[in-house]
């Protein structure tokens, strides 16, 4: 008999979005999981790195859950974890997001301002529910799983 | 038919300081210094096998900018059909400039910010020179 490992980490994947200030929304709301939120158990994988052959990232993605996080519909991010690594634990699509939440303003991809930074967070906090959610439905090894344990 | 661009691609990391310095240099060229004639597409477009980005990138000059020595932006373009015209990591700037030190990812601080200044115009200038030869062509 084989006991699965529960991973220690999720993954949270960001769409490049370079074009897009939703991208830049998607990029800096992840980051800000990784050293605010959510430190020490969110690992960030880099998209474009599935496709320049790192098989660590593919590897890292078909082991431990995985959140994309897409700044639009195309869901760059959803999709290419798809193709490489398997399906993703969950999934953003922040454009929905702002239509969702009635923000309709010109937003910046190259200089984040105020509103900019404050749907950052809000995105963040989506990512951090998400993340949550799979620590609640028992997905990862978390510390307070190794309390109970003991 | 429409006239040929220079796509700016940088590398989409969010692992390293040098990768945020190499998408505030991108948007400094196509939005500042060169509108006009440059502009960046999404890489994970490429990554993901686009036929519309893969078509930009045939049709069109392609500069990589890479913020580190795993090349994700050169590599998905030459993915796409061909390699960049010019290609570049942020890297080689910071090993040049020891002086000017990122601070971190969500905030460069003021020697990223001259960095970026620095990168920026380095390829303002690049960019201008291939599209003096490519007019010649």
């Amino acid at each position: 008999m084989t006991m699965r490992t529960k991973p220690k980490f999720v993954g949270v994947l960001s769409c490049s979005g370079e074009e897009e200030p939703e991208g830049t929304i998607a990029r800096n709301a992840v980051r800000l999981v990784m050293e605010k939120y959510r430190p020490g158990i969110t690992v960030s994988l880099c998209l474009p790195l599935y496709l320049a052959g790192d098989s660590g990232e593919r590897e890292f993605a078909k082991l431990a859950p995985v959140i994309a996080v897409d700044g639009c519909e195309k869901a760059c991010a959803k999709l290419s974890t798809e193709k490489y690594s398997g399906k993703v634990s969950g999934a953003i699509d922040i454009r929905a997001l702002l239509r969702e939440w009635g923000v309709d303003d010109h937003l910046s991809r190259s200089r984040p301002g105020e509103l900019e930074w404050e749907l950052t967070e809000r995105v963040a906090q989506e990512i951090v529910k998400k993340i949550d959610s799979l620590i609640q439905e028992g997905e990862l090894a978390t510390k307070p799983e190794k309390e109970e344990a003991n | 038919m429409p006239e040929r661009k220079v796509y700016v691609i940088p590398c989409s990391g969010i692992g390293k300081a040098s990768a945020s310095v190499g998408r505030q240099a991108t948007y400094r060229v196509v939005e500042e210094l060169l509108p006009e004639k440059a502009d960046t597409m999404c890489l994970a477009l490429l990554t993901l096998e686009d036929p519309g980005a893969q078509e930009k990138v045939r049709e069109n000059w392609v500069v990589a900018i890479d913020g580190c020595a795993k090349d994700c932006a050169r590599k998905n373009v030459e993915a796409a059909g061909k390699p960049p015209e010019i290609a570049h990591r942020v890297q080689d700037y910071m090993k040049k400039h020891k002086n000017l030190k990122p601070q971190a990812v969500l905030d460069i601080g003021e020697e990223g910010k001259k960095l970026v200044e620095l990168i920026s115009q380095e390829l303002a200038e690049e960019i201008d020179v291939l599209l003096k030869g490519g007019e010649r062509k």
